[in-house]
């Protein structure tokens, strides 16, 4: 670290030592680089799906929104689209659930928490690419535990059995279970974030306020859900809102589980953007249909900076 | 204190902990148990899947080390997390540190800004950035991720840096400046030599993102030697319909685990940031 701060005093000495001049130029750096690789890059996106370029032809013509039309015409994007909601809002609300009780039993002091901790927060710390190959392997269609604790108590491979007389359940073969399996692991990823933000808005909470409630003769429920549910309002409405972002343009999870099928019964935007794009070389289109991502993305860092101001006044 | 415990005494705290523990975790035991175990042993339908059934091998570790890229990935991955480190550094403390003294009401309406920035996913930018990196002449290259990767590490490391520089007192900085410090001067020889904690928050973090990263990654690079480990492994250690499970799985589990220990010990800072000061203390 030490190099590039030993840097700085050398030359800025000769400027003025006026804080806004300083300051432009402290900022400077930061802005332009985000500028030049997210700004342009978010522009050529837009010009890149009002063209005709592919990775053969990647020349820039303009085609006007005929991309957009055959893109929407295409029934694997409307079930992309339609997939994409699913994913987002099912896992959201797994996770927001489970993230509460979570959140709520970390309150406690006990033995080994250290540890739980660890564990809880190795979806989040750990790579998700890689933690979702370890989900690949555990929803293999011949050799997945789940299956074999099925086979073992019974529900499933034996004539009569609750899920069927087959060996295994094929978590990645059939389109619903497919779903239901990417949704799970969406929640698995999102779930330690969602409760330590939740954690951090329950250990704000005064303490006065729940004694006195407590005084008044409010029992747990009662405490939950007049008191910490409504004061946790905001925070948790921040968990969502990341949530939300993570899930709704990740294509990580269905790349390696699934890579959007079976019959694209778990295509997502982002993963069919990848495989249009990158993949089919059709850069044009590509681009169109990850730009459908935008709209709730703006919506998101809308309602963001709404409850950063809101929290802002109080 | 006590009190607050008896508040929330609603239900039974270890079965809850237990089960999401387990649920977290299983994968993470999943790759743990396999990477030992003998391919019959795995390839056993009828074995008890979460014991070793047979004496463990390291046949799949030594299949992993030897014959594959794998220390050639985590390399790549130390190499290009090292150098965006440095740009993150150089870049975002000096962005942070006016946004937070200098710029008033102003400096934190363009510090939500910039932060926003960190939103933007890679799944929307990564065709117009093939165009970019193409015109860099960066394709195929560990250098293409170096360039990009400072996209999403800059706006977040400026925003952590930020909450932290404004926790230090500004009577520190107007004593040095009474000493006869410049601004500058102040900032760089009294603020920054308190601000170490802060700086190695954004070391971890920043190395953090890049090697969760995979998309850019996956989109950018296919020769095999240049990998990072996030997509090495997913990409490199399946041949057409022939998985390699055991060595799969040591792929997997091997960088995760220190960079998860890392991650954890600065997970409270890391949600500070997240929360966009909406908890305080």
């Amino acid at each position: 670290m030490a190099p590039e701060q030993k840097k700085q005093p050398h030359g800025p000495f000769r400027f003025r030592d006026d804080p806004r001049l300083l300051s432009a130029l402290m900022t400077a750096p930061a802005v332009i680089y985000i500028a030049l690789l997210v700004g342009i890059p978010f522009l050529l996106a837009v010009f890149i799906s009002l063209s005709d370029a592919t990775t053969g032809d990647p020349s820039l013509d303009y085609v006007g929104i005929s991309n957009f039309r055959t893109v929407i015409g295409d029934p694997v994007f409307r079930q992309s689209l339609k997939n994409t909601f699913i994913f987002t809002f099912a896992s959201q609300a797994l996770v927001l659930v489970m993230s509460k009780i979570l959140a709520l039993a970390l309150m406690k002091e006990f033995r080994g928490k250290w540890l739980v901790r660890f564990l809880i927060l190795l979806p989040w710390t750990a790579p998700i690419a890689l933690g979702t190959i370890g989900w690949l392997w555990m929803f293999d269609s011949i050799f997945s535990p789940m299956d074999w604790v099925l086979r073992y108590v019974g529900l499933l491979g034996r004539p009569g059995a609750l899920l069927g007389v087959n060996s295994n359940l094929y978590w990645l073969g059939i389109p619903g279970l497919a779903m239901a399996s990417v949704t799970v692991v969406h929640a698995w990823r999102m779930l330690p974030l969602a409760t330590v933000i939740l954690l951090a808005g329950l250990t704000a909470i005064p303490k006065d306020i729940l004694e006195a409630a407590e005084v008044d003769g409010a029992g747990f429920r009662q405490r939950l859900f007049s008191i910490i549910i409504p004061l946790l309002l905001p925070i948790m409405s921040i968990a969502v809102l990341f949530g939300v972002v993570f899930t709704f343009t990740d294509m990580t999870v269905v790349y390696i589980l699934t890579r959007g099928g079976p019959v694209q019964s778990t295509q997502v935007l982002a993963s069919w953007a990848f495989f249009k794009g990158i993949e089919g070389g059709d850069l044009a289109q590509g681009a169109a249909i990850a730009l459908f991502l935008f709209p709730v993305l703006a919506g998101v860092a809308t309602l963001m900076l709404r409850l950063a101001r809101r929290t802002e006044v109080n | 204190m006590a009190a607050g415990r008896r508040v929330r005494e609603g239900f039974a705290v270890y079965p809850v902990v237990t089960f999401f523990a387990l649920f977290s975790a299983f994968p993470f035991f999943w790759m743990l148990i396999t990477m030992f175990k003998r391919d019959h042993d795995l390839f056993s339908p009828a074995n008890n899947p979460f014991l070793l059934n047979e004496p463990p091998t390291l046949e799949h570790l030594d299949l992993l080390i030897n014959q594959t890229h794998f220390l050639k990935y985590l390399f790549n991955t130390l190499y290009v997390g090292a150098v965006v480190v440095l740009i993150t550094l150089v870049v975002a403390v000096p962005a942070a540190y006016s946004l937070a003294r200098w710029a008033g009401r102003w400096g934190e309406t363009l510090g939500i800004g910039i932060f926003l920035t960190y939103l933007v996913p890679p799944t929307l930018l990564f065709i117009p950035m093939s165009r970019v990196i193409s015109v860099l002449k960066l394709h195929e290259s560990r250098w293409s991720l170096i360039v990009i990767y400072p996209t999403f590490t800059i706006p977040f490391c400026t925003w952590l840096l930020m909450g932290f520089f404004k926790s230090i007192p500004r009577d520190i900085e107007e004593q040095a400046q009474i000493d006869g410090y410049s601004r500058l001067g102040a900032m760089v020889k009294v603020v920054l030599p308190l601000s170490v904690s802060g700086l190695l928050t954004v070391v971890v973090f920043a190395f953090t993102l890049t090697m969760h990263e995979f998309i850019y990654a996956l989109a950018f690079i296919s020769v095999s030697a240049h990998k990072t480990v996030s997509i090495g492994v997913p990409t490199e250690l399946v041949r057409g319909d022939v998985f390699r499970w055991g060595s799969l799985m040591a792929g997997a589990l091997i960088p995760s685990l220190p960079v998860a220990v890392l991650y954890t010990f600065f997970l409270d800072r890391f949600i500070a940031g997240f929360t966009l000061g909406a908890v305080k203390g």
